[in-house]
């Protein structure tokens, strides 16, 4: 099986043997293209960003360290060598970092200009937003801005356009490559023991860490149908393979707050790569899409050969790394109800950006006359699985609107979760931050100012 | 203020455009293998049993290495000899490593090692500082101290006395590309070694050793590394031994590189340490006795911990006269990675305990904290009539003080006073957010405390085209030193910028280099470049003054062009014309810190040739439902003396802050029960990424200059900045200290967590 994608421009050829080969070494070992780092080789540091274009014509950053040979199929590839013109003039933003004296050791270098060319080419302007999944560990990332800020007016230079080929879309049994939702339905069922890669921001460290082999892959978010979000009315219909990026835009009209969640959800390379039903199938206590879908009220629609049923999220996860999900089926859609006026999803973490939730509480309460009146309250990272936490909820509904309810239901949350102790967070702490998102939660709904985001100098 | 140009790094276009070449990413010759450890699971225990027999027969494995196989020294320590390369019937820490794989690609190398069959008798591991002092367990006979007047009876005298402690978490550097090593093997068993190392002479020492070589068989050579921060001061022997002995045995070249999670694991960090502290004081805040307690926790063996935990005490002062101190410095082994290196070497650590002392005091005494600590600033330079300098508890006098000039400037303009009003009426606004600013002064001593460190050597050459090569002991990992040294250069020679080019630092070409550290690097390579230039310009002038019948002293040589009275020629003839004439056009320098003299047993004598200044004011915002916490704005006044460059020194500061702030804010380092390091990849350790900077960020230089006849009277840069990030942690302290009455006892590193126990502290709330 050979399959080519452009890369700088050119087509190029690439015959995978097992499909787990990553962009990062086909790059640094075979196409002699070191300027692409390698700093993690887990997503995390963004010194291997390269810019991919989809056949949508969108230029993204992606971490090329956990990007797998055939997920880039019909796709173009830029790296740091690619950014200057034919004729060796330099890109805008390479020039701002030389300028304004960006670049110290260098080695992050390669990464950000191709994260900052990617936010140039689509008029991006949140720099700390654009740049939070590109660590550097010399600069302190004010030069950084200062040149990303410098090159935003400069005009995208010609040789940046890209022309993705049509996917012609190759295809073998062990490296399954979907057009389709049914197609895959139907080879999974045949290969029910197989790995499913939609963005492989999760899978890519069974291979970059634990070195394991992954047998059969099907890389789903080939299947047109899987990467859409159907409009229907109450409801979105989204497919198990929207990326977060593009989940992002669907819900900015929807909720803001979850927005902004999504928003600190990894970093720009991995919401390019990772999916909404990759998040939720893979099932971990602290994924964050799931407390804020549960708090919703979304349904999985979960699918075997030509069978479909669907189930409650919450009811989805059974317990730590075991889910409602038989041999063979596979998420195929996610129903999310619109009317999101009152959720508020929280994130704690050690780092802002670009870091896992030590707690993440979401909270969509409604009230009717000054009482609660419904309650959907759901967490990541205080059990083992994305939780609801019922009790709290009980001690809430048909309680007054006000501080002392909501100081009086944290007690409750205490018969809701018994938290572990780990390297991102104490027990102790996990379940008392977790009460106090709830009193953030009133205060925040009452336009008390909540978020130390919201305080400038 | 200095006429030094802000010019970019030397490399910043190859930096950009991704051609700058790191260890990995030179194009190795066919054959070439690479190698990986197989790590100790285990913190402390005997070595049962090495079942390599699957590794071994693992497709693509060439070879594999146990400490039994090693020919020569099994050893890759920068100091006593504790450290073997591969575990010798003990481990010691967990991620020691024991057997090494040489395959045909750096996966398979990795894959293989998942293979071995490794039993090991576990033994009580020690771990923690209070294991560690409770088994006695500790490197040299007991603690260092250090003493100045008499603490213990001043504090019969005392007015006030504060006792206290806090815990400073380690800090893992995170160098951008982690540690890696290329050997390629040559004639006679000649070994020439590519390391992204701080230290190539030590690379070639280890390697020589491992080997049984002499020291002129082995070459090392560093173009530059993707960041050091002093985790490649010793860090990269391990690599360096790794792949040459692999080159010996194999004949092919070798090349290692950790994976990011095995860097975690296997290499040192900023020491952590507790520091306890009694203190006794006026109603002014003014310190009349103090002692110290440094508990440093320093792994398993003795890498560079001893003159990093005199470092630590060595600044135990800060920029503060006191009266009567003792500093007791205990360096505690344990069965962790081995504690190394880490920008400002100790310093950090002694500097937030000085500074905690301070905050203490203010808070006790409601006092401004920043007129608290003016008050105990030693006497100013420029104060009239002239103070009596003081001297500092390890009895060097300090001649050179400008913090009180610095601070005064600093608090102006960044509005300090007008700012603590309006933070206070905010606090008193909002229940829930609470914001916090805070002042922090740097002294920081600059030169090896090791005296014989202190030396340094270049190579100058001209060629016929009139281009300069110039090859001194330090290497580049970002700080901009080649392109100082080659403005140097171009400086002392009066030649074009444009025709100097530094080369990779070349331990063939430059012998018996000192690590670049203790941000020594242009201080020492600076002043030996000059010196190696002031030998040409001395030749070349002879050679003008012979053949245009001038005076040597009449000639200038400036921006290319070489002038005399009716004499105008350029750079390039003057160079033609020398060789012609057959001139030396190449020229070593030599350089040697004047002055410094140190014995560390005693606590006693000149360590340092001066200090380096600088002051910061840092406000924070916290979050009292949840400690979270973030940085608002951040102004910074600092020292470089005359700057070499000011592009490239405010890089230095600006980036300096965001490690120290990130260093006592949200990069932890959690080890288990067991002693495993958890937060050993950039998803669980987290540094400081862009939002983490602060919404405002001001940098000055102060414009001053040298005291001491450093090269063209700036001052070293490297470490002072990173403790401007003190700052950081004091106004969280501060935030904190909003949210009640008592003393909020920060802990570092303030994370959120710690930050919402400080909060429950303030308000005596506390569980």
């Amino acid at each position: 099986m050979n399959m080519s994608f452009l890369l700088n421009g050119k087509s190029v050829s690439v015959a995978p043997k097992t499909g787990s080969e990553t962009l990062l070494d086909y790059l640094r070992l075979e196409a002699d293209l070191c300027g692409t780092k390698e700093g993690c080789n887990e997503g995390d540091c963004g010194a291997c960003t390269v810019i991919v274009t989809g056949q949508d014509g969108v230029s993204r950053p992606m971490n090329a360290c956990i990007l797998f040979l055939p997920q880039l199929q019909g796709c173009s590839v830029r790296t740091v060598e690619g950014l200057p013109g034919p004729d060796g003039a330099l890109h805008p933003v390479q020039q701002a970092m030389i300028t304004h004296h960006g670049a110290q050791c260098g080695f992050c270098t390669p990464g950000f200009v191709t994260t900052m060319a990617a936010a140039h080419a689509t008029g991006e302007t949140d720099f700390d937003a654009a740049l939070a999944g590109n660590l550097c560990r010399c600069t302190g990332y004010a030069p950084i801005i200062r040149a990303a800020q410098a090159a935003a007016q400069a005009a995208v230079p010609s040789w940046m356009a890209e022309r993705p080929e049509a996917p012609a879309l190759q295809s073998r049994d062990d490296i399954f490559c979907p057009r389709s939702s049914d197609e895959l339905a139907q080879w999974y069922a045949r290969n029910p023991e197989a790995t499913l890669i939609a963005g492989g921001t999760d899978v890519g460290l069974w291979v970059t860490k634990k070195m394991q082999e992954l047998g059969p892959i099907a890389f789903v978010s080939h299947a047109e149908d899987l990467r859409q979000i159907h409009d229907e009315k109450d409801s979105l219909r989204i497919g198990a393979a929207v990326t977060i990026t593009n989940l992002m835009q669907a819900i900015r009209p929807i909720s803001a707050s979850l927005h902004q969640l999504l928003r600190r959800y990894g970093s720009p390379q991995v919401r390019n790569a990772a999916t909404i039903g990759g998040n939720i199938a893979n099932g971990s206590p602290i994924g964050d899409g799931s407390p804020a879908l549960i708090a919703m009220g979304a349904r999985l629609v979960l699918r075997r050969a030509d069978e479909r049923r669907t189930v409650n999220l919450e009811d989805f996860f059974i317990a730590y790394q075991q889910q409602d999900r038989r041999l063979g089926e596979f998420v195929e859609s996610i129903e999310l109800p619109k009317a999101q006026d009152r959720l508020r999803c929280y994130k704690l973490s050690k780092r802002f950006d670009q870091d896992i939730s030590a707690v993440c509480g979401c909270f969509n309460l409604e009230q009717e006359a000054g009482v609660i009146t419904q309650a959907r309250i759901a967490f990541g990272g205080m059990a083992a699985t994305p939780a609801r936490a019922r009790k709290t909820e009980a001690a809430l509904c048909g309680q007054p609107w006000s501080l002392e309810t909501f100081h009086q239901a944290k007690s409750a949350m205490a018969e809701d979760f018994t938290p572990l102790s780990d390297m991102r967070a104490s027990a102790g702490y996990r379940a008392q931050a977790a009460g106090n998102m709830l009193v953030r939660y009133f205060h925040d709904l009452q336009e008390t100012p909540v978020n130390i985001r919201e305080v400038h100098p | 203020m200095s006429a030094a140009a802000s010019l970019p790094h030397d490399a910043a276009r190859q930096h950009v455009s991704g051609s700058a070449r790191y260890v990995d990413d030179i194009p190795t010759p066919q054959g070439t293998l690479h190698l990986a450890f197989g790590l100790s699971s285990c913190a402390a225990g005997q070595i049962r049993s090495v079942d390599l027999s699957a590794v071994r027969a693992c497709p693509g494995v060439h070879l594999v290495l146990e400490a039994k196989d090693l020919p020569y020294a099994n050893d890759v320590s920068p100091s006593a000899h504790d450290e073997p390369l591969l575990a010798d019937g003990h481990v010691h820490y967990a991620g020691q490593p024991i057997f090494l794989v040489v395959a045909e690609s750096h996966h398979l190398a990795r894959r293989a090692t998942r293979l071995a069959k490794v039993e090991i008798t576990a033994e009580p591991a020690i771990l923690t500082i209070e294991q560690a002092l409770t088994a006695e367990s500790r490197f040299e006979d007991g603690p260092r101290i250090y003493t100045k007047g008499t603490p213990q009876s001043a504090m019969k005298g005392a007015i006030h006395r504060l006792q206290g402690q806090i815990n400073l978490g380690g800090q893992e550097h995170f160098y951008l590309e982690g540690q890696a090593a290329l050997a390629l093997p040559g004639d006679h068993g000649d070994m020439v070694i590519h390391s992204s190392t701080q230290h190539p002479t030590e690379i070639q020492h280890k390697v020589a050793e491992a080997l049984n070589i002499a020291q002129h068989a082995v070459r090392v050579e560093v173009r530059r590394m993707g960041g050091g921060f002093g985790g490649k001061e010793s860090q990269g022997n391990a690599l360096a031994v790794a792949c040459a002995l692999a080159a010996s045995f194999t004949g092919r070249p070798c090349k290692m590189r950790y994976d990011r999670d095995d860097d975690f694991i296997i290499t040192g960090k900023r020491h952590d340490c507790r520091i306890d502290y009694d203190v006794g004081f006026d109603d002014s805040g003014r310190v009349q006795t103090l002692e110290f307690a440094h508990y440093f926790r320093c792994g398993w063996a003795l890498d560079l911990s001893l003159p990093v935990a005199d470092r630590a005490m060595l600044h135990a002062d800060n920029a503060y006269d006191l009266p009567h101190v003792k500093i007791t410095s205990h360096r505690l082994k344990t069965n962790t990675q081995s504690a190394t290196a880490f920008r400002g070497f100790g310093g950090p650590q002694g500097m937030v305990g000085i500074e905690r002392v301070m905050d203490h005091i203010a808070h006790s005494l409601s006092c401004d904290p920043a007129e608290v600590r003016r008050r105990n600033y030693y006497p100013e330079m420029s104060s009239k009539p002239a103070a009596r300098p003081s001297v500092t508890p390890y009895q060097m006098e300090v001649t050179d003080f400008i913090l009180g000039d610095m601070t005064e400037s600093l608090l102006q303009r960044c509005d300090y006073h007008a700012r603590k009003v309006e933070v206070a009426r905010w606090n008193a606004s909002h229940a829930l957010l609470k914001r916090g600013i805070a002042f922090s002064p740097v002294k920081f001593g600059i030169s090896f405390t090791l005296t014989h460190l202190n030396q340094a050597g270049a190579l100058v050459q001209i060629y016929t085209d009139g281009s300069v090569l110039i090859n001194h002991g330090g290497t580049e990992m970002g700080q901009g030193l080649f392109q100082k040294l080659t403005q140097v250069a171009a400086r002392s020679l009066g030649a074009q910028q444009a025709v100097i080019r530094a080369s990779a630092t070349d331990t063939s070409k430059v012998p018996n280099t000192s690590a670049t550290a203790a941000s020594s690097g242009a201080d020492l390579n600076g002043m030996a470049v000059q010196a190696a230039c002031d030998t040409l310009i001395g030749r070349l002038k002879d050679h003008v003054a012979a053949q245009h019948g001038v005076k040597p002293e009449e000639i200038t040589f400036a921006e290319g062009q070489v002038t005399a009275p009716g004499l105008v020629l350029t750079w390039q003839e003057v160079i033609a014309s020398a060789y012609e004439a057959r001139i030396s056009l190449s020229a070593t320098g030599f350089y040697k810190t004047p002055e410094i003299a140190w014995d560390r047993i005693k606590g006693a004598g000149q360590p340092f040739l001066y200090f380096a200044y600088g002051a910061a004011v840092t406000e924070v915002v916290i979050d009292t439902l949840t400690g979270e916490n973030r940085i608002l704005r951040c102004d910074i006044l600092h020292d470089c003396g005359a700057s070499l460059n000011p592009a490239l020194d405010v890089g230095q500061i600006e980036g300096g802050f965001v490690q120290g702030a990130g260093w006592l804010t949200t990069e932890e380092l959690v080890w288990d029960a067991s002693g495993q390091l958890k937060t050993h990849a950039p998803s669980t350790y987290k540094i400081p990424a862009c939002s983490d900077r602060p919404e405002i960020f001001n940098v000055d230089l102060w414009p001053g200059q040298n005291a001491q006849k450093t090269i063209y009277r700036s001052k070293a840069v490297g470490e002072p900045p990173f403790m401007h990030g003190i700052s950081a942690f004091l106004a969280l302290s501060n935030a904190v200290a909003a949210c009640g009455p008592h003393y909020p006892d920060l802990q570092a590193p303030a994370n959120s967590e710690e930050v919402f126990n400080a909060v429950a502290r303030a308000r005596g709330s506390a569980s």
